[in-house]
Order: structure tokens, then C-alpha cells, then sequence
């Protein structure tokens, strides 16, 4: 399948166009869910920390600390790319599985279009694009999200909350971050992207691949969550 | 014109096409027809390049498709416009953009230019008030109607319809029948029709290619099917009385006597 996506583009502007209304849909697309999962995750992250830590001797601050560091290293990159494998992985499969069987890719292939470059690529490069956007932005999100269940909540005031968050704080964190988001955003999209072309049958078959592609996704994500932060950290 | 020669293909050990040879010319219908798993859409596929030949050569005006190479292919492939049976719309795009797509895709004229074209092969297959609407809201035989619009828009030199009436009641399917052969005429285009349409066959068929378990079993014109004595093909064409009653008819109007009659007509 990636050896037939290298080829020269039949008309750049087409395949621009095709990459831009990717980028839209997975981007703008997911934003919502991403925000949803991140403010909840940040809060209920801070809420739990908080109820573990009962000794006095342990400042506020480290409650903050423990949120930034699990929405950075894990909750950001991997919950969120397991919701966003669901979210664009069964789109991506669906709609190419769609195309296959209702003979749309076959029309393309007649007409002396590359398939695999044009239906397949753009999405893997939008996707390996607006993923780690949108990371950065549920690791932002994700953070607030635990000031505000904190100061809501009385557990610490806003200032401590900031305090904790710059203590100790590591950009390296943010790089094995973001360099995990680029491997999983690859396979978000690569994986279904192969279930869907390939699929044979009929809208019952269409259904089965893209649930195999979100399986075989979400599988794959821990796989390479596990050997990335073993190789990384 | 398309050359098919010495074509064969197996899907594992299962034979699907033995050795089928013919000659569509342009300017005319040449029609494929068959029973179910005869080997008439595996033929066609093969012919516009989805499944390539275990032997033999598909010729388009003398070159040999499966001997060139990917741009040459992608040369004759843009001079190739197909109809598939479920019309392949593409969903999220309206009528106005599928027509258009194959110009955006392959040609640098002006939006202006392109969308000139792309009304004009819509007027040609008498659809018009329709280009903002998205395949999901268009009857089937608007579909195929925008279908054949998109397949003409390059002006191809072949055309390929896949049971362009499939799903069709029989007045859209005359319909669509007539469009494909006006615009066969019109444009000088080799069209290649998939039918199981015996309605299509008397009216269209300039050429009819009779396929049975993967063979070719007849070929010949709708003049000549009548009195064709292939007892598979009169089978397979003349199954139910009414057809039979028609088939006298046309007898009848052709040559002033009754089949009986007729002991024999060679074939032209």
C-alpha cells in the first residue's frame, strides 16, 4: 500500500485540495472530543491526586506537579489518540470501505488516478500533521482543566496550582510527547486507511473492517506506547 | 477500436474466461451479454485494466494496454470513460462537482471554462436544474444520467457501461439506452455495453457478444440474433413466450415471412 502512494501527483492543486479538507475533518473535526476528554481528564486527574495525597507533609504544589506530568506523558498523547483511533480511524476505514464497494475507487483508477496516492496519503500526512496539534492542545487543556477542578473544588488556590505547575518542570517530557503523538498519529490513520481499501463484500464487510481497524489501532497504540516510553524514558 | 485477443483469466483454479477474442469498433454499441457468472463483467474489468489478463492482449486502436507502460496506461486511460451498474457518484461531492471532477482533475482550463463544460454534458444527458444536489437525493436514473455525464466530459474514445439499465424501470432504461447511442454516434466513441437488457439488445446492439461459462459463444448483430440457430443464445434471449412473440415480429418485419419459413439465413 506505501509503495504506490509515492508517485507523482496527476494534478497538485486536486491533491492540495484533498489534504486541506483532511486536515479539516481530522483537525477541526476532532477538536471537540479532544476538548471534552482533555478538561475532564485534567480535572478528575487533580480531584484523584488530591484524595491519595493525605499526608501534611507533602506540599500542595506536588498535586499539580503529578497532573501536568500524567496529561504530558500519558493521558494527552495516548487516551486521547485511543478516542481519536475510534473517532478518525472508523471514519477513515468506513469511508474508503464505502468507496471500494460502491465501485467509487474503481471510477477513480479507470479515469488514471493513483488511488493509494490520492485517497490514502493525504489523510496519513494530515493526519500525522493535525494529530500532534491536536495533542499539544489537549495537553493544554488537559492542565486547566485540573486548575479549575482544583480551585473549584477547594483542594489548592489557582497561584499554588501555577506554583506546582513550573516546579520541576521538564521540556523533555513535552518532546517524548509529542514524539509519541507523530508514531501514533501514523498508525490512527495508516491502519484503517489499509482495512478500508482493501475491503471486499458489502456494507456488512464495511462494518467489520472498520471495527477490526479501530481494534487492531487501539492494540498497536499501547504496543507502541509500551516500546516508545521503554526506548525514551 | 478495441482488439480483444486470446483473453484469459482464472481466479484461482477456477477458470472465468477462456480464451475470448473480438473486435469492437468505433462508432458503434458493441454489446456483451450473458447469464449470471458468464464472465461479462470479469471481461470488461479486464478489458479497462481493473484485472489484468493471465493471457491474450486488450488492443485499444492497435496498442497493447497491459504491454505499456504506467503513464502510457494513464494516457489511455484518460481517453476511457466507464458507467458503473451502482453509477460510482462520488457521495460527498454534487452533481455539478462530479462532472466536473475529471476536468479539475486533468485539465488547466478556468473554472469558468470547466463548469461551461460540465453544464453542457448535463444538458446533453437531459439533466438540468440538478448540479447542487448530492447523489443521495437523485433517482436511480438521474445517477446513471450524471454517471454518463462524468464519463463523457473528456470526451472519451471509449466508453464502458457496466448493466447500464440494472435497477432501471423500462422507460428510463430506453432512456438511457438511446443516450448512450446517440452519444456513441455523435462522438465516434468504441462504447462497450454490459447488458442482461433484451430491450437494449434489439435496439442498440451493433455488435452483441454472446457469453457463456466464460466462452464465446456468439457474435453478431441485432439483425442477425434473431435469426441466429445457437440454441444457448436463443435460450438465453428468446426465454419467455412474449419474447418469442417478438421474435417473429422482428422476423416478420424483416424478411415478410414467419420463422417457420425460414429454414435458414446466412449470416452476413
Amino acid at each position: 500500500m506505501f509503495r504506490g502512494m509515492f508517485a507523482r501527483p496527476e494534478n497538485g492543486k486536486m491533491y492540495w485540495k484533498e489534504f486541506m479538507h483532511q486536515c479539516n475533518d481530522i483537525g477541526i473535526g476532532s477538536l471537540g472530543i479532544v476538548t471534552i476528554i482533555s478538561v475532564f481528564i485534567g480535572a478528575v486527574s487533580t480531584i484523584q491526586t488530591a484524595y491519595q495525597l493525605v499526608s501534611p507533609l507533602l506540599p500542595k504544589t506536588i498535586i499539580a506537579q503529578i497532573v501536568r506530568d500524567t496529561v504530558i506523558l500519558e493521558f494527552a498523547p495516548t487516551l486521547t489518540c485511543i478516542v481519536l483511533a475510534g473517532v478518525i480511524g472508523s471514519k477513515i476505514a468506513s469511508e474508503l470501505g464505502n468507496m471500494r464497494v460502491s465501485e467509487q475507487i474503481d471510477a477513480l483508477e479507470i479515469m488514471g488516478i493513483n488511488t493509494k496516492a490520492y485517497l490514502i496519503a493525504p489523510k496519513i500526512v494530515a493526519g500525522v500533521l493535525m494529530i500532534p496539534l491536536l495533542i499539544i492542545i489537549s495537553m493544554t487543556l488537559g492542565i486547566w482543566g485540573g486548575r479549575l477542578a482544583g480551585v473549584a473544588a477547594g483542594i489548592l488556590s489557582g497561584e499554588t496550582y501555577d506554583r506546582g505547575l513550573l516546579d520541576g518542570f521538564k521540556a523533555y517530557n513535552v518532546f517524548f510527547a509529542l514524539a509519541k503523538s507523530f508514531v501514533f498519529a501514523f498508525i490512527i490513520c495508516s491502519i484503517p486507511a489499509f482495512y478500508g481499501y482493501y475491503v471486499k463484500g458489502g456494507a456488512l464487510e464495511i462494518g467489520r473492517s472498520s471495527t477490526k481497524a479501530v481494534v487492531v489501532s487501539c492494540v498497536l497504540l499501547l504496543i507502541a506506547d509500551y516500546v516508545l516510553s521503554a526506548l525514551l524514558l | 477500436m478495441i482488439e480483444l485477443k486470446n483473453i484469459q483469466k482464472s481466479f484461482g483454479d477456477k477458470p472465468v474466461i477462456k480464451d475470448v477474442s473480438a473486435t469492437m469498433k468505433a462508432g458503434q454499441c458493441n454489446l456483451i451479454i450473458g447469464s449470471s457468472g458468464s464472465g461479462k463483467t470479469v471481461l470488461m474489468k479486464c478489458m479497462v485494466g481493473l484485472f489484468e489478463p493471465d493471457g491474450g492482449q486488450v488492443l485499444y486502436d492497435g496498442k497493447d494496454f497491459f504491454s505499456l507502460n504506467l503513464d502510457e496506461k494513464k494516457e489511455i486511460r484518460k481517453e476511457i470513460g466507464m458507467l458503473f451498474q451502482g453509477s460510482a457518484l462520488f457521495d460527498s461531492q454534487t452533481v455539478q462537482q462530479n462532472v466536473m471532477f475529471p476536468l479539475d482533475m486533468f485539465t488547466n482550463d478556468s473554472h469558468a471554462t470547466k463548469l461551461k463544460r460540465a453544464n453542457e454534458v448535463l444538458d446533453r444527458v437531459n439533466l438540468k436544474d440538478a448540479n447542487k444536489k448530492f447523489p443521495a437525493e437523485l433517482s436511480g436514473g438521474m445517477k446513471k444520467r450524471v454517471a454518463l455525464a462524468r464519463a463523457i466530459v473528456l470526451n472519451p474514445k471509449y466508453l464502458f457501461c457496466d448493466e447500464p439499465n440494472s435497477g432501471l424501470d423500462p422507460l428510463t432504461s430506453m432512456v438511457i439506452d438511446k443516450l448512450i447511442q446517440e452519444i456513441t454516434k455523435e462522438y465516434n466513441i468504441t462504447t462497450v455495453v454490459n447488458t442482461h437488457d433484451m430491450n437494449s439488445l434489439m435496439e442498440i446492439g451493433d455488435y452483441i457478444l454472446y457469453m457463456h461459462q466464460g466462452n464465446k459463444e456468439w457474435e453478431g448483430s441485432n439483425k442477425e440474433i434473431i435469426f441466429s440457430k445457437n440454441e444457448r443464445l436463443n435460450e438465453f434471449i428468446f426465454a419467455s413466450e412474449f419474447l418469442k412473440d417478438a421474435k417473429e415480429m422482428r422476423m416478420l418485419e424483416e424478411t415478410g415471412k414467419l420463422p417457420d419459413e425460414i429454414r435458414e439465413k446466412p449470416a452476413e
